[in-house]
This record gives structure tokens, C-alpha cells and sequence, in this order.
């Protein structure tokens, strides 16, 4: 009776389920990350998107320090969520750089009344064409550049507080 | 009964989105074909295989998400351009890697998704071909 060779596809089914019960223990990512980071930033010059701060081109990422680059919309509720983790970074001396993905002045304007406006520059990306450049999939998501303009890292999603001293740390590390 | 329909008709006109993502119109070739239809044609048939971010199960030629408009946008003005679709897809896979793009491609990752297959078929034809053999030398 040698016929342990029946058992092989068992042994492949227990296989199969071992790995399914593997892999929903494991936590779910569903955001698309981009393949951005380690490369230069994309070559843009936008316009402003007011608030009573100028626009913003790659150039205003070379002059030696880092920086974040954060993209939001006045229409995006998480958004709002993310103001005062902003405000807290931009306290302890953190340059704030602004995009803001399809939006109108006037809606910019309301939405820094209300929120703060952490940003010494805002630039008006009305065609999502720096975001799509960026490897960025929605709003708010925040990168930090290192002083010779280079990508070293995206946060995806509303800054919590939980991400401040991380986001601190990103910059000190792209300082060095 | 006339007057209800266009009574109706009025009423329906005036139905507007419950809640806009943004408050901007969309991009101009966003919703507008291309003037020449040969282009337009290789626009459509690379849209159709490429995956809006947003709402990740659908193409961004399913998709009303503004962003999924955008990515049209910027299809169909870089075809008008002459770019070639898969120069295009190349861009797009740089920046949000092989996800963006639901052709399938041979990668690091991918190939056993092509090889095994093509090794089940060699195993099971190999056995087959044994036990055909067999049977014919029983016959015989």
C-alpha cells in the first residue's frame, strides 16, 4: 500500500487554506503608494491659489531645506481634521508648502478663514496634473522633500497627532 | 397629462448632484472626445485598462470621480499630442506602479501567474502520454 502520492493534493488544498488563513490576519493596505519616493520632484509652476500666499514651483524646494509638501482641498473633509496637526508642525518651525487639488480662490480663502493657514505658499492645481506627477492618489496626502528638492517620504491620509513627531523626525533625517 | 410630463420634465432638468466632491467644471477633455476618431479610439481602448485611484475597482473610463477625469484628460491631450498609449501607461506605472495598469504584464512578481499554468499543462500531458502508453502495451 504505497500510495501516499493520493495525498499530495490534500496536502496542496491545505496549502491553499494555510496561506488564505495567513493572509487574512494580516492588516489590509488599499492605498496606492507612490513609486515617487527617492526621485526628484516633477517640474511644475502654479499659480496661486490665495489665501494671500503666492504660488509654488519645484524651484521653491532647492534652497537647502526640508520641507512639507502637503495636497489638500478645500472640499476634502479629512482636511479639516489635519488643520491643527499642521498648525502645531508650522509652531515648531516646519515650512509648509500647499497644493490645492481642483479648488476655487474664493473656497480657499473660506476654508484658511476657518482652518488656519499654516502655508508660506499655495499653488492652484486645477487638473490634478502636479498630484498625477506626484504619484499622489487623493487628498490630503503630505510628502516631505529634502533640501535639494528630492521626495523621502509620503504620508497618505489626515495627519493625526499620533503623526506629528513621526513627520518631525522624516525631516530632521532628510536635513541630514 | 401633457402638462404633468412637462411638469416632470421641468422638475427632473433641475436635479442636481447631492454632494460634488469639488466645485471646479471638469477638465476640458475630461467628458469631450477627441476631434479625430482614430485618436479617440486609442484613447478609449488605453482608458478602458487603466485603473481609476480613487474608486479602485472601476477604469478611469467607468469612472465619474474627478480625479478619474483628470487621468482622461490627461490621456486624451497627450494621444492628441502623438504620445503613444503605452509611452502613457509607462508614465502612469512610474508613479503609482504596476496597479495603476490592469493589463497584465510579465514582471519579477507576476511570471509564476504566466509559468504555472504552462507547467500543469506539460505535467498533465506527460501523464497522459504515459498511461496511453500503457494501455497500448496491455493491447498489445
Amino acid at each position: 500500500m504505497n500510495r501516499w502520492w493520493l495525498f499530495v493534493p490534500l496536502g496542496i488544498f491545505a496549502l491553499f487554506v494555510g496561506l488564505a488563513a495567513y493572509q487574512l490576519t494580516q492588516p489590509k493596505d488599499d492605498f496606492v503608494h507612490s513609486e515617487m519616493i527617492g526621485k526628484k520632484l516633477p517640474q511644475f509652476d502654479l499659480r496661486a491659489a490665495t489665501g494671500g500666499k503666492p504660488g509654488t514651483s519645484t524651484a521653491d524646494f532647492t534652497d537647502g531645506k526640508p520641507k512639507l509638501l502637503n495636497i489638500w482641498a478645500s472640499w476634502c473633509i479629512p482636511c479639516i481634521s489635519e488643520a491643527p496637526q499642521l498648525e502645531r508642525l508650522q509652531a515648531s518651525g516646519v515650512e509648509i508648502v500647499g497644493i490645492a487639488i481642483r479648488d476655487r480662490p474664493e473656497d480657499v480663502e473660506r476654508f484658511l478663514a476657518s482652518y488656519g493657514n499654516p502655508y508660506s505658499k499655495i499653488g492652484a492645481d486645477d487638473l490634478s496634473e502636479v498630484q498625477l506627477e506626484l504619484g499622489s492618489s487623493g487628498v490630503p496626502e503630505t510628502f516631505v522633500i529634502d533640501g535639494q528638492g528630492t521626495i523621502v517620504y509620503q504620508h497618505i491620509g489626515d495627519i493625526r497627532a499620533s503623526d506629528v513627531p513621526m513627520l518631525m523626525e522624516k525631516l530632521q533625517e532628510a536635513a541630514q | 397629462m401633457r402638462q404633468l410630463f412637462a411638469t416632470l420634465l421641468a422638475l427632473l432638468s433641475l436635479a442636481v448632484p447631492l454632494a460634488a466632491q469639488d466645485s471646479l467644471p471638469p477638465a476640458p477633455y475630461a467628458y469631450q472626445q477627441l476631434d479625430d476618431p482614430a485618436q479617440e479610439a486609442r484613447a478609449q481602448a488605453l482608458m478602458e485598462t487603466l485603473r481609476c485611484l480613487k474608486c479602485q475597482s472601476q477604469s478611469i473610463a467607468d469612472s465619474d470621480a474627478p480625479m478619474a477625469g483628470d487621468m482622461r484628460h490627461q490621456v486624451r491631450t497627450r494621444i492628441a499630442a502623438g504620445e503613444e498609449p503605452e509611452a502613457i501607461r509607462a508614465w502612469l506605472v512610474e508613479r503609482y506602479g504596476d496597479y495603476v495598469s490592469y493589463a497584465p504584464t510579465v514582471s519579477e512578481t507576476t511570471w509564476p501567474l504566466f509559468a504555472v499554468p504552462l507547467l500543469i499543462v506539460l505535467v498533465a500531458m506527460l501523464l497522459l502520454w504515459r498511461r496511453m502508453g500503457r494501455r497500448k502495451e496491455k493491447a498489445a
